[in-house]
């Protein structure tokens, strides 16, 4: 009878049936949608921060980046200085200058190894690397003979301190682009990664596998040869044999790495031993950042508690913390998800419940007499409640299958569309918001740069007596590092049951509060109030 | 069957207490025919539901064979409604979206009867009010009188010792209110019921063995 009475109920009033099914059904698509698409994007995020991390590192150290001190080299970025007898002459009285440098990138700041020992020896540490990220910027360029441009003002005592470049005295100097005095500088400037050779392949490393040649080896120590990123050699006409100028210093090619995922580069340009790297750009002894594996997975967070304990003053991130750090579209999509998407499910879904307890209510008011009389002629109130719990929860089902199917679709065209992600992440964790301040208050160009070749920054000359030439800006985005990932969602069976559990939770809850309604109904006043 | 003691009913009303039932005592042995007649709020419809145990008294005892329905629990009295209680209303009270033969069946849910024998009973009783091809019919595709007509089968159907009718003639026009009653009467002789009807029409109170009257919650047999 209860199965029969039910059927004929959703039938017989098949308008409530329908307008509480498809407020379920909605709400359930949404949960679902929202659900898979926060996967997703959770997905793209561990992949972003995987290609820039590497994969099994739980934990990352920096140091913050402190504001620099006005005059060092921090605040102005690398500088180049010419004397009048700087370079090579190029025959006609100007000269040829060539100058490149390895130095910590902008917005990086580097910690004494000190730390990846006192890392290594905390509890709950399976593993610890570490890399130094540098910078080589490279000025080339044709100076104007410089002891003419003297010559030519006399009058102008010791040294001018006039910002003209020499090309407007006359056309018998010779250099620069125009052959008339005047002068081109080429300014280059690429990512290298200084990494242990042949050690555990963890961070950055650990996202990307051989392309041509070999990898780095732990005999390689010491040793000036370098790995490239394939897309980075492919775009220079670099090939594994090669030599590459690594901050004034000859590089063989030993082999090219490409990305494991669907990024289009790997982390740095250029990858060369750790060692090699400290002496390089006189930064002996020093880290940019220490990747640590956990022991568990599950003690991430303790593992962090210990690590800054350890390592006060250094920035300890787990992958969470760096979630957070992923701007970009991706950035976007995960703000999205995580604020408009959820309270848009949550209020959806406080709706669909509502709606179906309130048309519950008005329904066991309708069925007033109709519970009366069956109270009459002997239903308990337990039958009677039982019948409109089961009505409710059936109705709540019904819509919660209609959600499932919608959400589905909704999911399949959201895989189908596929839509790109961009994120950015800020290198060094927290530090790099720091690093971001820093930039926009020094200025220098290219700190939006999505790839990792950075570009060239911005250009000041100046030219004084001894014609020293100080380049200051010429910067690049090695703060920061971009990757990007497809946007699936994927549905799992446990948002599946999440759905079909919302779904029989608002028709239980609806049941619940009409059931109530319709036990307190006293027979003699359920008859005698419609009679 | 029955035994009515001093009974009292009381309603809260606006401001001021209602007394629907004023100090009633009566006696209805088996087996007999009553009707009931009155006034529009006389008592009549609050008598008729501390018969049917649908109501407690404020005071005084109502007693069916030999048990006080007053002082019996919830559970007792929907047990005892379900099973030796039938109802007949003026409105009918069919379940709309039930077909007559459903809604007769809802009479033998609460006895835990079987769904085939539930079946096979709610078809006789169907029968035997003469609407045996009318099983599959909404109470919306019947007439007012078919309407009566399942309602008292689904009264019939569990074979109750009392029949309580409220009016049960009251929406229908005279030759099919003839007919409902000339319907109960057979059931009543044929199955020996104890029959309470509450009426307004002095045609269908006629019929009965016993006549009372009920005025501002008195009751008074009529000669």
């Amino acid at each position: 009878m209860f199965a029969t009475y039910l059927r004929r109920e959703l039938l017989g009033r098949r308008r409530q049936t329908i307008i509480i099914a498809i407020g379920m059904a909605l709400a359930i698509a949404l949960v679902i949608i929202v659900n898979s698409v926060a996967a997703g994007v959770k997905n793209a995020q561990a992949q972003v921060l995987q290609s820039v991390y590497g994969v099994g590192t739980d934990v990352t150290i920096t140091k913050p980046v402190s504001a620099p001190k006005a005059g060092s080299t921090g605040a102005e970025g690398p500088r180049f200085d010419f004397g009048a007898g700087s370079g090579s002459d190029s025959g006609n009285g100007s000269r040829t200058v060539d100058s490149s440098h390895l130095s910590v990138g902008f917005g990086t700041s580097t910690m004494s190894d000190s730390a990846l020992t006192k890392a290594e020896q905390t509890t709950g540490v399976a593993g610890a690397s570490a890399a130094l990220s540098l910078q080589d910027t490279s000025f080339k360029g044709t100076l104007p003979d410089f002891s003419r441009l003297r010559d030519d003002q006399p009058d102008n005592g010791q040294g001018s301190t006039q910002p003209n470049s020499g090309a407007s005295n006359g056309g018998s100097n010779g250099g620069g682009s125009d052959g008339a005095g005047g002068s081109s500088f080429q300014v280059n400037s690429f990512s290298v990664l200084g990494i242990v050779p042949g050690g555990k392949p963890v961070g950055p490393v650990a996202s990307t596998a051989l392309a041509k040649g070999r990898t780095l080896a732990s005999s390689d120590k010491g040793d000036d040869v370098a790995v490239l990123d394939a897309s980075y050699a492919k775009s220079k006409s670099l090939s594994v044999g090669d030599s590459i100028s690594i901050g004034g210093t000859d590089f063989k090619v030993v082999g090219t790495v490409k990305p494991t995922g669907s990024d289009s580069a790997t982390a740095s340009n250029v990858y060369i031993p750790l060692d090699v790297a400290q002496k390089l750009s006189s930064e002996t002894g020093k880290l940019s950042t220490i990747y640590v594996t956990a022991r568990s997975a599950s003690d991430v967070d303790s593992l962090k508690t210990a690590l800054q304990k350890t390592l006060p003053g250094y920035t300890v991130s787990t992958q969470a913390d760096l979630a957070s750090s992923v701007s970009g579209s991706l950035g976007s999509a995960s703000q999205l998800v995580a604020n408009l998407g959820t309270w848009l499910s949550v209020i959806v879904l406080a709706a669909a419940f509502l709606i179906a307890i309130l048309f519950t209510i008005s329904g066991v008011t309708r069925r007033t007499r109709e519970f009366g009389t069956l109270k009459a002629i002997g239903w308990s109130n337990r039958r009677i409640v039982g019948q409109v719990a089961g009505e409710s929860v059936v109705q709540g089902v019904l819509g919660g299958v209609a959600g499932i199917v919608i959400g589905l679709i909704g999911v399949l065209v959201v895989n189908v569309i596929s839509p790109t992600l961009t994120g950015g992440v800020s290198r060094g964790g927290v530090g790099g918001a720091l690093a971001d301040g820093a930039r926009r208050a020094f200025g220098g160009g290219g700190a939006t740069s999505t790839g990792s070749t950075g570009g060239g920054g911005g250009f000041a000359a100046r030219f004084g007596g001894g014609f020293g030439g100080a380049l200051t800006g010429a910067r690049s985005g090695a703060g920061s590092a971009a990757a990007q990932a497809d946007l699936s969602a994927p549905v799992t069976v446990w948002i599946i049951v999440i759905a079909v559990g919302l779904a029989v939770l608002g028709g239980l809850l609806a049941g619940a509060i009409g059931g109530w309604r319709a036990s307190r109904l006293r027979p003699a006043e359920a008859l005698r109030s419609v009679q | 069957m029955y035994t009515l003691k001093n009974v009292t009913k009381q309603y809260p009303g606006k401001g001021r207490q209602v007394t629907a039932l004023n100090d009633v005592t009566l006696d209805i042995p088996d087996g007999q025919l009553v009707a009931i007649q009155g006034p529009t709020g006389g008592g009549k419809s609050t008598l008729l539901q501390m018969l049917g145990a649908l109501d407690r008294p404020t005071s005084g005892t109502v007693e069916l064979e030999g048990s006080s329905l007053g002082r019996l629990a919830d559970r007792r009295l929907t047990g005892i409604r379900g099973k030796e209680i039938g109802f007949v209303f003026q409105g009918f009270n069919l379940i709309p979206t039930l077909t007559a033969l459903e809604n007769v069946e809802t009479a033998l849910v609460p006895l835990g009867i079987p769904a085939a024998q539930r079946r096979e009973r709610a078809l006789k009783a169907l029968e035997s009010v003469g609407l045996a091809d009318r099983g599959d019919h909404r109470p919306a595709e019947l007439s007012g009188g078919q309407q009566q007509r399942v309602a008292i089968a689904r009264a019939l159907v569990k074979e109750p010792d009392v029949l309580l009718a409220d009016e049960p003639t009251g929406n229908l026009d005279e030759e099919t209110r003839d007919e409902i009653m000339d319907l109960l009467e057979g059931l009543w002789r044929d199955r020996g019921l104890t029959l309470v009807i509450v009426t307004h029409d002095s045609a269908v109170a006629r019929r009965a063995q016993r006549r009372l009257h009920i005025k501002q919650g008195k009751v008074k047999e009529v000669a």
